[in-house]
């Protein structure tokens, strides 16, 4: 393979490939997100309120 | 008698004086500039000194530091022909790393791909100078900004340039408040550097945090495999650091063996800076295709960030894609800095802080991509 094919290859296969997975590695942390949500934790003074 | 044996014996004690050669004493004024830069203007001097220093040692006549049993020797082939020093450093790096930011608003990981780009343009431009294929890629590395992962790919592809790939990368890191900004000032418009971004919110649940390196590593694992040493112990690194009862190994990692391998590290880069191997043309080739490097990646960060600015209707101001690339923290207070400069009230570390770390995940993951690629065309 000669320098010109390898080096565009790498470079487009590599810029997309990269993008790609975090892209992908995005949209799994924001679904890992949705099934775990954020819950503020309850203060000592809400915690004690019922009693 | 007695005169002679004393004149011999002073003559063996001063025979290395005579053996240095002009380019030895270069590299030990190399040497010393590394240190002075470490200590003197404080740029990266955890590393750029035990560097500084390994270089000297290695450039003194008769100090068989890097002969065999030797013993910079022996650690450069226990640690960085075993690639151990760059794998174990990543543990450090993960217990270091909070990437709540990130998990906050995980759109910005993209950020961190758009900060690698500057890996596959370099490698380009390394080829058309004329570097072979497999040192094209470990100077298109340095574009990763990130030390080990430049340390890793080098010495599976390259050894040869392991010096002077180590040194460009640590020191265009350490450079980066320097050379980020002018490109920064250029690519924007002022009415974009004054853009004010939501603030990030802290909503990120401990399970998610705790299931996020675990899921990283899975991940990896699929779409790069030959990523899995550096992401592997980067994740685990950073599972210490959010699992309850690992705050003794998280303490470790941050601190014990991260500072024992940075110096172990830095001594044994120093050692790979002989005169015969560093002193060639081809070494500035090397720093100069670093720096266009490390340009390219905020080049590319920000032209990213200006698309995102244009697709969420301006919500992102574009210099947070400076922030992109893995020179942790420095980038993100670089990005803090910028903001201030046009707008008292923009307050962007957090914004950059998750664009920062999204940066260490990327150029991972662009250096095992880049691998798998060539890997698969069957090159190695």
């Amino acid at each position: 393979m000669d320098d010109t094919t390898f080096g565009l290859t790498l470079t487009v296969l590599g810029m997309s490939g990269t993008l790609v997975s975090l892209g992908i590695l995005s949209l799994l942390i924001a679904g890992l997100k949705k099934i775990y949500p954020f819950e503020p934790e309850k203060t000592a003074a809400s915690k004690g309120k019922g009693n | 008698m007695l005169l002679e044996s004393i004149l011999a014996s002073l003559e063996a004690l001063i025979s290395g004086l005579g053996q240095f050669s002009w380019q030895q004493v270069v590299m030990i004024v190399i040497g010393c500039v590394l240190m002075y830069l470490g200590i003197g203007k404080g740029l990266e001097p955890l590393l750029l000194v035990p560097i500084g220093f390994g270089a000297i040692l290695v450039n003194v006549p008769f100090s068989g530091v890097m002969e065999e049993h030797g013993f910079l020797r022996v650690m450069y082939d226990g640690g960085i022909l075993t690639e151990l020093f760059p794998i174990l450093i990543f543990v450090g790096i993960g217990a270091m790393t909070d990437f709540g930011p990130l998990l906050a608003n995980p759109r910005i990981l993209l950020f961190g791909a758009a900060g690698q780009f500057g890996i596959f343009l370099t490698l380009l431009l390394a080829l058309a100078l004329g570097f072979t294929k497999l040192e094209a890629l470990a100077i298109g590395i340095i574009g990763a900004c990130d030390g080990p992962t430049a340390i890793y790919v080098t010495t599976n592809y390259a050894p040869h340039l392991l010096g002077s790939v180590s040194v460009a990368a640590y020191s265009y890191m350490a450079l980066v408040p320097i050379l980020q900004p002018p490109i920064m000032r250029l690519l924007t418009t002022d009415k974009e550097k004054r853009i004010v971004m939501a603030s990030v919110k802290s909503t990120v649940s401990k399970k998610t945090r705790l299931i996020f390196p675990i899921l990283v590593t899975g991940f990896t694992a699929i779409v790069a495999p030959l990523g899995v040493p550096l992401m592997g112990m980067l994740m685990l690194g950073n599972l210490f650091r959010e699992a309850p009862g690992l705050e003794r190994l998280a303490k470790t990692s941050a601190n014990e063996l991260a500072n024992i391998v940075t110096l172990m590290l830095g001594l044994t880069i120093g050692a790979t800076m002989a005169a015969e191997q560093f002193l060639r043309i081809e070494t500035l080739g090397i720093f100069a295709l670093g720096l266009v490097a490390i340009g390219l990646d905020t080049v590319m960060g920000v032209l990213f960030g200006k698309l995102m600015c244009v697709l969420t209707g301006g919500k992102v101001n574009p210099l947070v894609g400076a922030a992109g690339i893995s020179a942790l923290p420095m980038a993100a207070r670089v990005v803090q800095m910028e903001g201030q400069r046009y707008n008292k009230k923009n307050h962007l570390l957090m914004h950059a802080m998750g664009a920062n770390t999204g940066g260490q995940v990327g150029s991972i993951m662009a250096a095992a991509i880049m691998l798998s690629i060539v890997n698969a065309m069957g090159i190695l």
